[in-house]
């Protein structure tokens, strides 16, 4: 990019980051959509995914590797959210 | 060389992801769309994560990589695991077209036993 020719390796990350977007709103419809709260739980999971994903291609698309630490720990919250969610659900259907 | 092959990464595993948010809109029952959201997933955020990796050609950028895909590698699957136990428990309906479901049968088979033992699970029982 800095000779002020465009390599076709330049397009790769805004391609990687288009194709993250679509697949984070084709999840946000499972989200919404439901139907029952499982689904709902698996579609917040991917999401989270799906974010730190799209951290490391807009790292690299901005050249800045220090965003890479963020999606490090978004990584271990995400987890950590899916088990307390699984053991939320299945308290619950013990409980009742 | 490894701009392209970071590219191609990048591109692969933004590909992948995609595929992931498809099979959670369009599959029918909550445990394929579990299965495809966990694998796909996966494996995207692996090939994403090397392309950062090898664009970077950096040592702290790449022992976090390796770190974060060591990560999902191990937990991905424990935490697919979870959902669907949960899930199985509330009682979330399976495709109708399903043709087996090894879960209840044994669950069955292991209620209706005679060689089965009186008591409850010793977790179940411990757990109250």
């Amino acid at each position: 990019m800095s000779h002020g020719i465009l390599k076709v390796t330049d397009l790769a990350p805004g391609l990687a980051l288009a194709m993250l977007g679509l697949a984070q709103l084709l999840t946000l419809v499972r989200l919404v959509r439901g139907p029952t709260l499982p689904d709902r739980v698996v579609a917040l999971d991917l999401m989270g995914v799906l974010s730190v994903g799209m951290i490391a291609a807009y790292a690299v698309a901005m050249n800045q590797p220090v965003l890479l630490d963020p999606a490090t720990v978004l990584a271990l919250v995400g987890f950590l959210s899916t088990v307390a969610f699984a053991r939320y659900l299945e308290r619950r259907v013990r409980d009742e | 060389m490894s701009d392209r092959v970071s590219a191609v990464l990048l591109v692969l595993g933004a590909f992948f992801m995609l595929l992931a948010g498809l099979g959670v809109l369009r599959l029918p029952d909550l445990f394929m769309r579990l299965q495809a959201a966990t694998k796909a997933s996966t494996l995207g955020v692996g090939c994403l994560l090397v392309g950062a990796a090898l664009h970077f050609q950096d040592l702290a950028v790449t022992t976090r990589a390796v770190l974060v895909i060591a990560f999902f590698c191990l937990t991905a699957p424990v935490g697919a695991h979870m959902i669907a136990r949960a899930a199985y428990a509330v009682g979330v309906p399976l495709w109708e077209g399903t043709i087996t479901d090894e879960l209840r049968e044994a669950r069955r088979s292991a209620s209706d036993g005679p060689t089965e033992s009186p008591t409850p699970h010793p977790a179940e029982a411990g757990d109250a």
